[in-house]
């Protein structure tokens, strides 16, 4: 009985499922995934895709990945891991750049951000959020447009989803190359009408705004009018039809569209931008404060954002000084002395740091930093110098103890005692910082990386990480973009005021007249400026001047200290500067310090740009896959 | 005991008998080597520096076999016996490649049956002539001249000419312990150039070292070079 009555439940339930038709279950929507129509049907979901949009926004230089700042030796990398602890053994570039870095090709981002556009025209939002949210893919499409632009020059324009029909015959989505010229126009339109659809808004600086949209336009404008005019200095670095190489008469018109985009957010008219002026007695530390103050910034217009817990990078972790920091790890980048010495004398003049005098005698110091006084006050915020501080602790950075007699005597291990003749007790030799030569990630160079560094607590443990954010256009570039626009319309003077402007917020007191202004001058003051922020990169390539500086012949001492803001000096080797504390008890020199230039044993090449290099590679692959595209020139 | 037995005896036999299936291509067999050379005289270039393509068409993608030429000129490829296209991409090596026509550069087939050596004939833009290289003490130097080959529309200036010292076969811009450059605005007579460097205190110490002479022209990536000479010092 008790079994028959089992079997009448499993039955009777069995008629609760079998009544629903077969074609309704396969057809009931599924619980896990949206469809397009669902997707762009609710404004929230709308700005979720977008900002996955925005957050694969490309750069060659990514703080997520501290390597990519590591190039033409701004900088010695002394990490020891597999990217990059031959770096300075190799003396050529690949076409890819070191480790692929100067790669991207994503046709793929490029497609979902023109299926966004089309499918938001048919969403059921409303129409002044369609409008907005369609104006910042456009802005983030022409970006990535503007980002192939630089790496590859003429790139295939693609502005609808392309859809293979399975014909068997793909040919029809094979878009050849358009004209570097092209690209850049495309860019500078998109941007110009950007400009007037995107809202007016100097506060959202990680969503696309007007002032953004003209940033982006004096931007490339600038960069075309440069290819324009010094293409020509590389003959050979060209492809026929113009697919690489903008004719040399349309620089003018370039420049002029640079000036008066940057005119425009400098008048006011896209929003209140502003230089940081934010700590005045401090002028060091008000411009590492650019970077990292994410407050009411004036300074910054678009910027890739990270935020705490949500996505964050260990720029700060890799690259902090060693001793004593939250992780005990850091120091995997350290400026070179060829950068260190870049950086003026606020009398407006060029000196190597003065480590002997003329005798050729070692000059004695009180303290670690007198020997860099009287400098751009960038240089201590980009650098952490010998002597200074990071995060309220003096960094401990000297390489040894020199006698009375001359012999160093040095240490195999940060901070090390030892015995010195003259002290009854062993004795620090050497810098808890560095550097040590045997070692890695410690000041080699004798210096650590302070651009992008966070001051925050916790910035520099891998639990917790750094959310200062990349700035990828802010208002110092827009009044070096004018000065340079207006140096190549004939107008040095008011090249002049503007850098003047940027020239004040480092500690200028004597303004450059309007014969000052060479283009030395110019490519030299966006070189300090924007030291270990990228756009070295691009000044290298659309001023053809790489293949000077990275000839290939090493470098020697005099040819380190010669030359400097010459905007083609050599700098094929990146050298370090190292402290030494003078022990001689009963000598007037005692206590005192010493400096040394010095060439780490890490680094064995002498860099040497091919021209092919200046284009990264359009892979094999690509070439195979499109039979209409052109191989890139010298490759 | 018995069992286990029984497991090696099925495992042995099947080993066997599956191993005897043909599951391998023939490795390829026909050497393809050659050099550049222009009239007969090998050209040198610098190491891993010229690259070349080998396509063989009819089999899907079309992708080239990619490589470089030695410090010789020489390349050598273990291929399948088959028809090949041989190109030096546009703007590689200091040399003109054959047929050049409206900037493109034409491709040399090969038709390999068997191993084949092949002399790929170039035009170089300069030439190094009668390079002599010596050494006395710790002194290595060099005389020689140049001789310009190309002179028509394509014609290279030479921007610098530089004795490398090595202290290995690889005498050239990436391995190197000593160099003297003569830039090229200050040469006067291109057929008679002397050099001489100082060979630095060698470690470990060696009392021998390599050294050629490579020229560089303005425009052109590539370096040409005389052969690299062992000189006893």
């Amino acid at each position: 009985m008790k079994k028959i009555y089992s079997i009448l439940v499993v039955i009777s339930l069995s008629f609760g499922w079998a009544c629903e038709s077969d074609s309704e279950f396969l057809e009931r929507p599924p619980a896990e995934s949206l469809t397009v129509e669902q997707a762009f049907s609710d404004p929230a979901q709308v700005l979720s895709i977008l900002a996955n949009l925005y957050g694969r926004q490309f750069s060659v230089n990514r703080l997520s990945d501290w390597q990519t700042f590591a190039d033409f030796n701004d900088v010695l990398v002394t990490a020891d891991d597999g990217l990059t602890n031959l770096w300075h053994t190799n003396n050529s570039w690949p076409f890819g750049g070191i480790n692929n870095f100067w790669s991207t090709w994503d046709y793929a981002y490029i497609r979902e951000l023109n299926l966004f556009l089309e499918r938001i025209e048919e969403s059921t939002i409303s129409e002044d959020l369609k409008a907005a949210y369609a104006a910042e893919a456009r802005f983030l499409r022409a970006l990535y447009y503007f980002e192939l632009a630089k790496l590859y020059g003429g790139v295939p324009i693609v502005l609808e989803s392309q859809t293979y029909d399975f014909s068997g015959d793909p040919s029809y989505l094979q878009v050849p190359r358009s004209t570097e010229a092209e690209i850049y126009d495309f860019v500078i339109q998109e941007a110009d009408a950007l400009s007037e659809l995107l809202p007016m808004n100097a506060d959202s600086k990680s969503r696309a705004s007007a002032g953004a949209a003209l940033a982006m336009k004096a931007q490339a404008a600038v960069y075309a009018g440069s290819l324009a005019r010094y293409g020509a200095n590389t003959p050979s670095v060209s492809l026929p039809g113009n697919v690489i190489g903008i004719p040399a008469e349309r620089a003018e018109g370039y420049y002029q569209t640079a000036l008066e985009a940057a005119q425009e957010i400098i008048s006011g008219s896209a929003g209140g931008y502003a230089l940081y002026n934010k700590i005045p007695t401090n002028l060091s530390e008000n411009f590492a404060a650019i970077f990292y103050d994410k407050n009411a910034n004036p300074e910054t217009i678009f910027i890739e954002e990270y935020l705490l817990k949500f996505k964050v990078h260990y720029f700060t972790g890799a690259n902090q000084p060693r001793y004593g920091a939250e992780e005990e790890e850091g120091g995997a980048l350290n400026p070179s002395l060829n950068l260190v010495q870049e950086f003026e004398l606020l009398d407006n003049t060029f000196a190597p740091l003065p480590t002997v005098d003329a005798n050729g005698d070692p000059i004695y110091y009180e303290n670690q930093l007198d020997i860099f006084a009287n400098r751009d006050a960038r240089l201590a915020g980009t650098v952490i110098l010998p002597g200074s501080t990071f995060k309220s602790r003096p960094v401990d950075i000297w390489a040894g103890l020199q006698l009375g007699d001359g012999t160093v005597i040095t240490g195999s291990e940060r901070g090390q005692l030892r015995d010195v003749p003259g002290s009854p007790t062993p004795i620090q030799v050497v810098g808890f910082d560095g550097p040590v030569a045997t070692t890695n990630q410690n000041a080699l160079a004798g210096f650590y990386v302070r651009k992008y560094q966070d001051p925050a607590p916790g910035s520099g443990r891998r639990g917790t990480q750094s959310d200062v954010s990349r700035i990828k256009f802010r208002y110092a570039e827009i009044l070096l973009i004018a000065a340079e626009a207006a140096f190549e319309l004939n107008q040095p003077g008011i090249a002049a005021d503007y850098m003047n402007e940027v020239r004040t917020r480092a500690g200028f007191t004597i303004p450059l007249t309007a014969a000052d202004i060479t283009l030395d001058r110019i490519i030299h003051e966006r070189r300090v400026e924007f030291a270990l922020e990228g756009q070295y990169f691009m000044d290298l390539k659309r001023f053809r001047i790489a293949h000077e500086i990275f000839d290939g012949i090493s470098m020697n001492l005099s040819g380190l200290r010669s030359n400097i803001g010459s905007a083609t000096k050599r700098s094929t080797q990146p050298w370090g500067l190292w402290p030494y504390k003078i022990y001689d008890p009963g000598s007037a020199n005692h206590g005192k310090w010493i400096f040394k230039e010095t060439l780490s044993n890490r680094v064995t090449a002498a860099d040497n740009w091919q021209l092919g290099n200046y284009y990264s590679i359009i892979n094999n692959d690509i070439l195979n896959n499109n039979p209409k595209l052109l191989r890139q020139p010298l490759q | 005991m018995k069992n286990i037995f029984h497991f090696i005896i099925v495992l042995t036999l099947s080993a066997a008998i599956m191993s005897c299936e043909k599951d391998n291509y023939e490795p390829p067999t026909s050497l393809l080597s050659g050099r550049l050379v222009y009239q007969g005289t090998p050209l040198n270039l610098e190491y891993n520096r010229v690259s070349y393509d080998i396509y063989q068409d009819g089999f899907g993608k079309t992708g080239p076999l990619s490589s470089t030429f030695t410090s010789e000129g020489e390349f050598s490829h273990l291929l399948y016996d088959g028809t090949y296209k041989m190109v030096v991409p546009n703007g590689q090596g200091p040399f003109l490649w054959e047929n050049i026509g409206d900037g493109g550069q034409d491709t040399l087939v090969i038709n390999l049956r068997g191993s084949a050596e092949i002399d790929v004939e170039v035009t170089p833009f300069w030439m190094i002539r009668n390079p002599q290289l010596s050494g006395s003490g710790n002194q290595v130097s060099g005389t020689f001249g140049l001789e310009q080959i190309v002179t028509n529309a394509d014609a290279k200036q030479v921007e610098s000419v530089t004795l490398y010292v090595s202290k290995t076969l690889f005498a050239n811009s990436q391995t190197n312990v000593a160099t003297n450059v003569i830039e090229g605005s200050t040469i006067t007579d291109v057929n008679n150039l002397n050099l001489s460097v100082t060979v630095p205190e060698l470690v470990p110490a060696q009392n021998y070292v390599f050294a050629s002479i490579g020229v560089k022209l303005a425009g052109v990536d590539d370096l040409i070079f005389s052969p690299t000479q062992k000189i006893d010092l």
